[in-house]
C-alpha cells in the first residue's frame, strides 16, 4: 500500500500541490484526473522518488521514501515500474535491450532466459517479433506498448502511468486504455494513471481522485465522479463536453 | 551600471553552482567504482567513442601542429641558433604542451560536447528519469563510464597524438628546411627527458577525466527541450576548453 500524506511542492515560490493525502490500495487501478498544469504528474513523480516534496510523506509498504538512502530508494524502486508521456525509450538500444535492461542489472539470469521473458511481455503487450527493431523505427502506439513492456519487465507491485494516451490516435489510445486496464486486472497490479481523459480514466480505473488548486477535491468510484455535484468537478466535466455513461 | 554587476554576479555564481554540481557528480561517479568493476563493458564502449572514435581527428592535428611547430622554430632559430637543436626544441614543446593541450581541446570539442548533448537530450526525453524507475543509478551507469573512459583514454591518444606530431616536424624539417633524419631525431634524443613525457600524460589523464566530467555534469542538468540541448552543448565545449587551458597552467606550476 502507498500512503501520501498532506504533500506539498512549489516551483519558483509558485505552489502546485498544497497538502495532497490519498491512499493507493493493492489490487486498485487508481486515476488522478485534473486540469493539464494542476500537478497530477508532479504527484506521480513524488511517489516515485523523482521529485522530493517540500512537506508531506510518501509510504510505500510502511516504508517513508523520505527517510530512504539512495540506495535504499533504488531497490525500493525494483517494487515500481513507470510508463512515461512518451515512452522514454532509450533511443540508443533495441526494443529487446530496452525491456531486458533491468533484468540484466539486476539479476543473473542467463541470456536465453532474459529473452524468454522479454518475449513474454512483448505477446503481453501484442507485439511479438519487434526485439532487434530501434525506438526510430516504431509508431507512437508501439513505443508506448514496449515501454509498458519494460514496466513489466521486473513484475512489479505498482505500475505509474503518465497521460498514457497522450498523442495517440482514438483507436490507439483505445487499445492502450484496455492494455493497461487488462494488465493491471490479469496481473494483479496496483496501477497509478495520470490522465485529463475522462474516456481514458473511465476506460482504466476504479477509483477516481481529481487534483484541483493543489488539493484533492474528489476521491470516490466513476460513478460518484459522474454523480459528484461539487464546481471543480462540474467544471472538469462540463469542459471536457463527455457524458461518461455514453461514452465509457 | 548596476545591471552590469548584477549580471557579472549572476554568471559568477553560475560558474560556482556548475563546479559543485561537477564536484558531487565526480564524488558520486567514484563511488560508482564497484558497479563498474563488474560491467567492464560500459567503460570499454565509451573508450571506443572517446579513444578510437577521436584517434583519426587527433592525428591529423597532431600532424600540422609538428609540422608548424617545426617551421615557427625554424623562423625564431634563424641567425641565432644552429638547426642542430631543432629536434630538441620542437620535441620538448610537443611534449610538455602542444600535443596535450591541442589534443585536449580536439577532444573538448568532439566528445565533451557530445557527452554533453547526448545525456541532455536523455534528460529532456525523461530517458534518464526512466532509469531511476528501473533502479538504476545513473551516475554510475551513464556518467562513471564516460568520466573512466576520458581519463584513461587521452593519455594513450596523447602518445599517438606526439608520435604523429614528430613526424610531422620532422617531414618539415627534412623537406623544407633541409634537416637530415640524424641530426633531427640525435637532438630529440640527447635532450629527450622522461619528466616531459610523464608531465604531458599527467596532463592528459586531468584533461581527459575532466572533460568528460563537464560534459556529463552539464548533460545531466539540462533543461528546455532542443534548444537547452543545443545549449548545454556549447557550454560543454566553453567550459571543457576553459578548463583544459586554467588547469594546463596550474599543472605547469606543479610538474616543473
Amino acid at each position: 500500500m502507498i500512503e501520501i500524506r498532506r504533500i506539498r511542492k512549489s516551483f519558483g515560490g509558485k505552489p502546485v500541490l498544497k497538502g495532497v493525502s490519498i491512499d493507493i490500495t493493492e489490487d486498485s487501478a487508481t486515476v488522478l484526473i485534473g486540469r493539464s498544469g494542476c500537478g497530477k504528474t508532479v504527484l506521480l513523480r513524488i511517489l516515485i522518488g523523482l521529485l522530493r516534496p517540500d512537506e508531506g510523506q510518501v509510504i510505500v509498504d510502511g516504508e517513508d521514501l523520505s527517510t530512504l538512502s539512495r540506495k535504499a530508494l533504488f531497490r525500493m524502486r525494483k517494487k515500481f515500474g513507470m510508463l512515461f508521456q512518451g515512452a522514454a525509450l532509450f533511443d540508443s538500444m533495441t526494443v529487446g535491450e530496452n525491456i531486458s535492461l533491468a533484468l540484466r542489472e539486476h539479476t543473473d539470469l542467463p541470456r536465453t532466459e532474459i529473452a524468454k521473458k522479454v518475449r513474454e511481455k512483448l505477446d503481453l503487450v501484442g507485439l511479438g517479433g519487434v526485439e532487434d527493431r530501434m525506438p526510430s523505427e516504431l509508431s507512437g502506439g508501439m513505443k508506448k506498448r514496449v515501454g509498458l513492456a519494460r514496466a513489466l519487465i521486473m513484475d512489479p507491485k505498482y505500475v505509474l502511468y503518465d497521460e498514457p494516451t497522450t498523442g495517440l490516435d482514438p483507436e490507439t489510445a483505445d487499445a492502450i486504455n484496455e492494455l493497461i486496464g487488462g494488465t493491471g486486472r490479469r496481473l494483479g497490479i496496483a496501477s497509478v494513471v495520470v490522465t485529463h481523459d475522462l474516456v481514458s480514466a473511465r476506460r482504466i480505473g476504479d477509483r477516481f481522485a481529481m487534483i484541483s488548486d493543489g488539493h484533492i477535491v474528489f476521491e470516490g468510484t466513476p460513478d460518484a465522479f459522474q454523480a459528484c455535484q461539487k464546481p471543480a468537478v462540474r467544471r472538469f466535466i462540463n469542459g471536457a463536453g463527455l457524458d461518461m455513461e455514453g461514452r465509457g | 551600471m548596476m545591471e552590469i554587476f548584477a549580471r557579472f554576479g549572476r554568471n559568477v555564481l553560475d560558474i560556482l553552482e556548475e563546479i559543485g554540481s561537477a564536484s558531487i557528480l565526480l564524488y558520486r561517479s567514484v563511488l560508482g567504482g564497484p558497479y563498474l568493476l563488474q560491467r567492464p563493458a560500459l567503460v570499454a564502449n565509451q573508450a571506443f567513442q572517446i579513444g578510437v572514435k577521436s584517434l583519426p581527428l587527433v592525428l591529423v592535428v597532431s600532424m600540422f601542429t609538428g609540422a608548424v611547430s617545426a617551421w615557427q622554430a625554424a623562423y625564431q632559430f634563424r641567425g641565432i641558433i644552429s638547426m642542430d637543436f631543432l629536434g630538441a626544441a620542437v620535441s620538448a614543446a610537443l611534449l610538455i604542451e602542444l600535443s596535450p593541450v591541442l589534443t585536449g581541446l580536439v577532444v573538448a570539442g568532439r566528445v565533451g560536447a557530445s557527452i554533453a548533448a547526448e545525456l541532455g537530450t536523455m534528460r529532456v526525453t525523461e530517458q534518464i528519469d526512466a532509469l531511476e524507475t528501473l533502479a538504476i543509478d545513473p551516475v554510475h551507469y551513464l556518467a562513471s563510464p564516460r568520466i573512466t573512459a576520458g581519463w584513461t583514454m587521452l593519455p594513450v591518444l596523447i602518445v599517438f597524438s606526439s608520435l604523429l606530431a614528430h613526424l610531422g616536424a620532422f617531414a618539415v624539417a627534412n623537406t623544407m628546411l633541409g634537416v637530415s633524419a640524424g641530426t633531427f631525431f640525435g637532438s630529440v634524443q640527447k635532450y629527450f627527458s622522461l619528466r616531459n613525457v610523464y608531465s604531458g600524460l599527467v596532463k592528459a589523464l586531468v584533461f581527459g577525466g575532466g572533460t568528460a566530467l563537464i560534459g556529463c555534469s552539464i548533460g545531466f542538468r539540462t533543461k528546455g527541450g532542443a534548444v537547452g540541448v543545443g545549449e548545454a552543448t556549447i557550454r560543454a565545449f566553453v567550459y571543457s576548453s576553459a578548463f583544459i587551458l586554467i588547469a594546463d597552467y596550474i599543472l605547469s606550476i606543479f610538474l616543473f
